[in-house]
């Protein structure tokens, strides 16, 4: 140990030794540690680093860039055709689905009694091109070519044509950081669509597999079904498709279900995204710290925020046994109340708990 | 400003770039499990070989690079390369003496303390998933390390 300072000081009469200069740096590393944990200026730092180590970023990902470009400049002309083919195929269909999906949201619309149906909840998106993938089990993140300058800000939702993809971790004026709903660090609150059943995707480092834990045995979830964003986490919308259940295990001597899902977009070999801005104050947008807050008193009429309320028919809930957990019970009286300032009768008992009721209750809501 | 002439300034810029770069290249999931510290190796070579050409501000502010390229906490890589480079440079004499061969054990011994940081301060920040993997970088680190001395070496005139 003592061999350390020995070759420094022979040198000496150029400034510090080398053992006074690593202490400085080593002190630097260390406050710069704990002020980037702890979040706030070295925030505004980082953006300008991002920016700064951007064009390596491109340069280290030009290769498969052009590797990529150059198969589709000479894509034959059979593969084309196969393609604008299968595109075809799936215009007409999803043409077919936004036929009755308009005629849908206007049944919707006179039983809530309103005069004209409720826009999209998706106000504004923005494509991004991924710049570089990594997947890995420690860590499932995307680097897209779209940042601050763009209008992209910190925990937005990130969506493909298939599904929920994850949302911004970090940006930068030019790109971002996105972390991926199979990332084993991201927690998004999901609920089935069919029967209602509220839960948590925790992501699994595996790009194939969510896990859903906090399942009683005997909720209805079954094996194919689809699992929507719930809204309750502030980020996401309600309603966006995130996965099908693949594995559903009930062992009878275990409280909670072991339930897996598949989640819908292809987290690894999608080249594009979509960034997604809510419509604010639209029922499905994403639920608001006040809204949330308001839980303790118990929410009546007066309800400070109302957080309203019918969203999209889901599947009215078959059975009652199949219902959320009865924290959800006195949150069911706030349908009504939105109904009630219509002045349209309420189209839901109160006596049943929705699945779809939208107060949150707190605890399941995770900090991702 | 004495210490400027004739310190190879250039080529230290350019080969901790070109480390980053093989650093931060997209590798298959296997190839990245086993991918050694580039950065590492590069700056070891400078701390003996001219340890005056960069000091330890080269070496941290690549450490730096790496942190915000990956995404790790700001200060990490930067603090483990910054204490590989020290170590490198306080030995300098003693190992321009060896043969590549007696350097790859030191080489072996540094860059598992480079890991060992890299792995505490990760628990520390709270992402203390890791596989055993990591643990084999070291040992392909210095395998690589006669050929990256090497290399280095061609891109000054040594005295």
């Amino acid at each position: 140990v003592a061999v350390f300072g020995s070759g420094t000081r022979s040198l000496g009469g150029r400034g510090p030794s080398f053992g006074f200069r690593f202490f400085c740096y080593a002190v630097l590393s260390v406050v710069l540690m704990f002020y980037d944990r702890r979040g706030g200026w070295l925030d505004t730092a980082r953006y300008g680093m991002q920016a700064a180590v951007y064009p390596l970023q491109l340069a280290v990902n030009s290769p498969s860039a052009a590797w990529r470009w150059l198969q589709e400049s000479f894509a034959t002309r059979e593969a084309l055709q196969k393609e604008v083919d299968t595109l075809r195929n799936q215009l007409r269909d999803q043409q077919l689905m936004t036929l009755r999906q308009a005629a849908l949201e206007s049944e919707n619309a006179t039983l809530r009694g309103l005069t004209t149906a409720l826009p999209e909840v998706i106000e504004k998106r923005l494509i991004g091109e991924v710049i570089n993938v990594e997947v890995s089990t420690l860590r499932q993140r995307l680097l897209v070519n779209r940042g601050g300058n763009s209008g992209v800000y910190k925990a937005q939702p990130v969506v493909t044509g298939d599904g929920v993809l994850g949302q911004v971790y970090r940006i930068g004026p030019f790109s971002s950081e996105i972390i991926l709903i199979t990332d084993s660090e991201h927690a998004l609150p999901v609920q089935v669509l069919r029967s209602g059943v509220r839960s948590i995707a925790l992501g699994t480092g595996r790009a194939t597999a969510l896990e859903l834990p906090y399942v009683p045995q005997n909720y209805d979830v079954k094996v194919g079904d689809v699992l929507v964003t719930s809204g309750l986490d502030g980020v996401f919308p309600f309603g966006l498709p995130v996965g099908r259940i693949t594995k559903v295990d009930r062992d009878p001597t275990q409280p909670l279900a072991q339930i897996y899902a598949a989640p819908l977009a292809r987290v690894e070999s999608d080249r594009e995204v979509l960034f997604v801005w809510a419509r604010p104050g639209h029922p499905a947008a994403p639920a608001t710290p006040e809204a949330l807050a308001v839980e303790a008193p118990k929410p009546a009429p007066a309800n400070p925020k109302p957080k309203p309320a019918p969203r999209k028919p889901v599947e009215p809930a078959a059975d009652p046994a199949t219902t959320t957990p009865a924290t959800d019970s006195p949150a069911a009286a706030a349908p009504a109340t939105d109904d009630s300032a219509t002045g349209a009768p309420a189209p839901a008992e109160p006596a049943q708990p929705t699945p779809e009721a939208p107060q949150p209750a707190p605890a399941e809501v995770p900090t991702t | 400003m004495n210490m400027s002439r004739g310190e190879p300034r250039w080529a230290v810029t350019f080969t901790v770039l070109l480390a980053l770069i093989l650093q931060a290249l997209p590798l298959p999931t296997w190839l990245e499990a086993i991918r050694p510290s580039f950065i590492c190796l590069v700056v070891i070579y400078w701390g003996i070989f001219a340890p005056h050409a960069g000091g330890i501000f080269a070496p941290w502010l690549g450490g730096l690079a790496l942190d915000v390229f990956k995404g790790d906490v700001l200060g990490q890589n930067a603090l483990a390369v910054a204490l590989v480079a020290y170590i490198a440079m306080s030995l300098h004499q003693r190992l321009r003496n060896q043969t590549l061969i007696q350097q790859s054990l030191f080489v072996f011994a540094v860059l598992t303390l480079n890991e060992f940081v890299v792995w505490g301060i990760e628990g520390w920040t709270g992402h203390a998933v890791s596989s055993p993997w990591r643990w084999i970088q070291p040992m392909i680190g210095a395998m690589l390390w006669p050929f990256v001395a090497l290399l280095v070496g061609r891109t000054h005139s040594r005295i």
